[in-house]
């Protein structure tokens, strides 16, 4: 068996010498031209004016293309609604890409995209919830969904809170910027290198941009330096911009965005504002909720309405919510265009809910754990419903959570830090156990398909492409394991190569963490059609075969000539045991690679496509009448999370995380455990430090500038952030559904284990005798600030 | 602007010479003038780490480097520190600990990490944290990369043992 074990990433070799090759690192053509954008200079306006002599006129530009140079100016939407490639008229956002500058370098093409002449009439840009609220300024119709009578349970609650939690966004900062490289070749034919994580939506839009049939072009993408989600649309505009340069010049094209333009001109996580309101028991259980929803979509649809979909659908977290209304208000800003981000909006929403339980227990002053077991799904219940409608056939939360507690002391240690607390004036620690039930499958039923190829050559090498993008996560490195163990060969043998839309078409997204689950079994369907036609051959003739050395040479007989080898198996077909490199039928045994060889001189195909689509889906986003099943299953799991804080500064470190979590039968353990310790740390950095601020009007102009355009601002987790203890483990399952080899996802699900980081601040915020309620993130500003607030001297 | 100056420089053991505006940035005569792409560009601005090299001894990010301050100097990028057949004991630990993930980071990790345990042969779990605060990375949460450099630590200091 190759799978459920801890193999290291396949790439690991070529990381750590330096030579894997991300985009911006392949060899250029002679005369590869460079890109870059013009950049708007407000955030919202009218374009009176664009002088693009002066750019044409820098050093080194070959080329400028502004808003008048098209006909029909290229849409870059990953959405019905267009998305225009450059600003036609009116500014939306500071930074909007104006004119594409080609030039012979890099940095030439940024020097001339400064020299342009801009007028611009410049409007109060839209730039907060507030402000979109009072300006009406909505994407569409407010959503609502509703479960039961949330508002006569409400009405006889022995128990009622209503309150607010501010979640801000959050920047991808993949340390590999966004880049893409378009050669042009015959005819038509365009080959665009990207760092994508949707290789098929790149194809279709360089294609629409170029006026040519999908057929004449090809994407390709080996690796991508770090992906989160910010890879599912935010590559368009740079490989449209590309290919149609490199179409005008007959050149090569490569655009890569330096940090600072990435971050001013790319979507990030969604800002949210929840709004709530609670009926609960005396024990913390609640009757009903109301959840209003507020997000903020910047200036374009990109994927906000199924990122604010996701948002309501993990309202309920892992609580049974007997009677629940999810009302979600999306709303158009004069800011970048907020888009996929690793949870893909399931994280506001399970913060939301986990706030309430927060509330829920202040109000009783209860621990907090006690009111999340008082609200879970119960064990081995039939007929509980999530407040969209689907059923929970999967939950394991109770005994997770149980062994988490046990594992973490948590008890034990609740009652430690009580006593320090009491003993210390100045530091105080804090403690909170959040759990996670993430749903996993595309909202948009469509995309749960996946399609995979394979080879195998008369060597008994095998060679492996699929429609999944590798982004460090290993999915190259897992599914390479499902077809060496289909084929019974060491994962080595199975040479694992760059997406391409020429070799699997119509691909989804590597996204919604559904990778492996997806490609994974379409690769699986794929290496099973190959075997099998190999197990009929081999079981049904005798075998012939020559013999070879370790270097593949033939060996010779004592006439020189082949050594030829003669075999019968017998047995059924699917009883041919395909396992250590050899092929066997329990007595009579032959290489792996000899099978292959015999195969072939037989005239047996030993290439193949696979194919699977996701079972059992159905999803309606109005939720109208039917079956409602957005997920074919769901992840689980939990963290406990200790913090200390430093009442006279707000600073605050993690002093011990502790987590448990669901991945089924893991499929590679070791990869699974680092997705979830560094999911963890991406999900506590969002809430904890990492703030995106733009500029408030002033001091004559309007603002809506991102000031935290760069790291030196835009502080993310280093090196020391991370817990100083940090014990990770995998809770023993397996997935309930016919998944990959019974695995789960792990992509997005433990990044909202990151939640225990922002409600034990909060616990500590509390032992510090304040009952601010936390906004997120929770900087050492926010902290000293609900401290102070208590004692008065809040501002 | 087209003042070139003479730039002599030693990178990985080989000398080079060429003529470059003294304001080109070390990491652009790294990856474009003589094609050494394991440094990577990852935020033009020195915070990141992931164009780390080494400068006469001293750990030093490319990205805000003029090439006319390193001239005369010598250079060390990941591509000098070791090759898929004979790994560096970090190397080899960033791999076989699963140090890595998109690998964006990983060049300049272990170039940094080399001095790193050049200063501090035997650093502690805190000592490596501060150690490695200049450098970013998104995928890992850090965990094992810090793994990865108690184990390499530990290997160069008993192999250090055994010669001695």
């Amino acid at each position: 068996m190759s799978v459920h074990k801890s193999r290291p990433h396949d790439s690991g070799p070529l990381h750590v010498t330096g030579e894997a090759r991300y985009t911006d690192d392949l060899a250029t053509p002679v005369g590869t031209l460079h890109l870059a954008f013009g950049m708007a200079p407000v955030a919202h306006g009218v374009l009176k004016s664009l002088d693009l002599a002066p750019v044409r006129a820098m050093p080194g530009v070959r080329l400028v293309l502004g808003p008048d140079d098209f006909a029909q100016m290229p849409d870059v939407s990953p959405s019905p609604a267009p998305e225009p490639l450059l600003c036609t008229g009116t500014v939306q956002f500071h930074g909007q890409p104006l004119f594409i500058v080609a030039a012979d370098t890099h940095l030439q093409a940024r020097h001339a995209a400064r020299a342009a002449g801009i007028e611009i009439d410049e409007l109060p840009p839209i730039l907060t919830i507030d402000d979109a609220l009072a300006a009406k300024r909505f994407l569409e119709e407010p959503l609502e969904w509703e479960k039961g009578a949330p508002d006569a349970a409400l009405t006889i609650a022995p128990h009622r809170v209503q309150g607010r939690i501010e979640v801000g966004g959050q920047e991808h900062f993949y340390l590999e910027g966004q880049a893409a490289m378009a050669v042009p070749g015959d005819g038509d034919e365009m080959v665009v290198h990207a760092s994508t994580q949707h290789p098929s939506e790149i194809q279709h839009k360089v294609a629409h941009a170029l006026h040519v049939p999908f057929a004449e072009v090809s994407v390709q993408v080996r690796r991508m330096g770090g992906g989160f989600g910010g890879k599912e649309s935010q590559g368009n505009a740079l490989a449209i911009s590309c290919a149609l340069v490199a179409r005008k010049t007959g050149r090569a094209v490569k655009m890569r965005y330096d940090r600072d333009d990435d971050m001013m001109i790319t979507g990030k996580r969604h800002e949210i504002r929840i709004d709530y309101d609670v009926g609960f028991d005396d024990q913390g259980r609640i009757a009903g909720v109301l959840f209003d929803h507020y997000v903020r979509c910047g200036w374009s649809a990109d994927l906000s309405l199924p990122v604010a979909d996701r948002a309501m659908l993990h309202a309920d977290n892992a609580y049974n919510l007997p009677t629940a209304r999810i009302r979600s208000t999306r709303l158009l800003t004069n800011t970048c265009s907020n888009t996929a981000f690793r949870g893909f909006g399931g994280p506001q929403g399970v913060v939301g809910i986990e706030r309430v339980i927060d509330h829920i227990a202040a109000e009783l002053n209860l621990d907090p754990l006690d009111v999340r077991r008082a609200n879970f799904y119960a064990a081995g219940a039939v007929g509980q419903t999530t407040p969209y409608g689907m059923q929970i056939e999967d939950n394991v939360i109770n005994e997770l959570v149980q062994e988490l507690s046990d594992t973490s002391d948590y008890t034990k240690r609740r009652a430690e830090i009580a006593d320090y607390n009491a003993r210390s004036p100045v530091l105080k620690r804090g403690l909170a156990l959040t759990p996670v039930k993430f749903g996993i499958s595309f909202t948009l039923t469509q995309l749960n398909q996946a399609g995979a190829l394979v080879h195998i050559y008369t060597d008994g090498s095998i060679r492996l492409n699929h429609g999944g993008t590798e982004m460090g996560q290993g999915l190259f490195t897992k599914v390479a394991s499902v077809a060496a163990d289909v084929f019974g060969v060491d994962s080595a043998q199975v040479k694992i190569t760059a997406t391409d839309t020429t070799k699997v078409p119509n691909t989804s997204a590597t996204a919604a963490s559904s990778g492996s689950d997806l490609n994974g079994m379409a690769v699986q369907a794929a290496c099973k059609t190959v075997r099998a036609r190999m197990a009929d051959y081999l079981c049904n003739a005798t075998v012939l075969w020559h013999a070879r050395d370790a270097d593949g040479h033939d060996l010779l007989d004592r006439d020189g000539k082949p050594d030829r080898r003669e075999h019968s198996f017998n047995c059924a077909p699917a009883d041919l045991i395909f396992n250590g490199d050899m092929v066997s039928d329990g007595t009579n045994t032959i290489p792996f690679w000899a099978a292959a060889q015999a195969c072939y001189a037989a005239r047996i195909s030993l290439s193949s496509t696979g194919y699977y689509a996701t079972p059992k889906l159905e999803w309606d986003r109005l939720k109208r009448s039917g079956p409602r099943r957005p997920f074919f299953y769901f992840a689980y799991g939990a963290a406990v999370t200790e913090v200390a804080v430093d009442t006279l500064t707000g600073e605050n470190r993690i002093l011990r995380t502790d987590i448990l979590h669901d991945c089924g039968r893991s499929l590679n353990p070791a990869l699974d455990i680092g997705q979830i310790e560094g999911a963890y740390v991406q999900g506590a950095g969002w809430l904890t430090m990492e703030e995106l601020v733009w500029t408030p009007a002033g001091r004559g102009n309007l603002g809506g500038a991102l000031s935290t355009h760069a790291p030196s601002t835009y502080k993310i987790p280093g090196c020391s952030d991370r817990p100083k203890t940090f014990n990770v483990a995998l809770f023993q399952n397996e997935n309930v559904e016919d998944t990959i080899h019974k695995s789960k996802a792990v992509g997005e699900p433990p990044f909202m284990l990151g939640i225990s980081a922002l409600m034990a601040l909060q616990d500590a915020v509390r032992a510090a005798g304040s009952d601010v309620m936390l906004d997120a993130p929770a900087t050492p500003e926010r902290l000293l600030n609900a401290i102070e607030t208590a004692n008065g001297a809040g501002w | 602007m087209s003042n070139k100056m003479h730039i002599k420089m030693n990178v990985n053991g080989k000398d080079e010479e060429f003529l470059a505006e003294p304001r080109e940035l070390l990491i652009y005569t790294l990856r474009e003038r003589l094609n050494i792409t394991g440094p990577h560009i990852g935020c033009d601005t020195s915070h990141c780490g992931a164009c780390t090299v080494t400068i006469d001894g001293k750990s030093v990010k490319a990205c805000t480097m003029f090439v006319a301050q390193a001239s005369g100097s010598s250079v060390t990028t990941i591509e000098g520190i070791g090759t898929p057949d004979s790994l560096h004991p970090l190397q080899e630990a960033f791999k076989e600990h699963h140090g890595l993930q998109c690998g964006y980071c990983t060049p300049g990790m272990i170039t940094r990490a080399t001095k790193l345990l050049e200063e501090n042969p035997n650093p502690t779990e805190e000592d490596i944290r501060f150690g490695m605060a200049g450098n970013i990375c998104r995928c890992t949460g850090y965990q094992n990369i810090v793994k990865s450099i108690q184990a390499a630590a530990v290997e160069m200091s008993s192999a250090k043992e055994a010669a001695e």
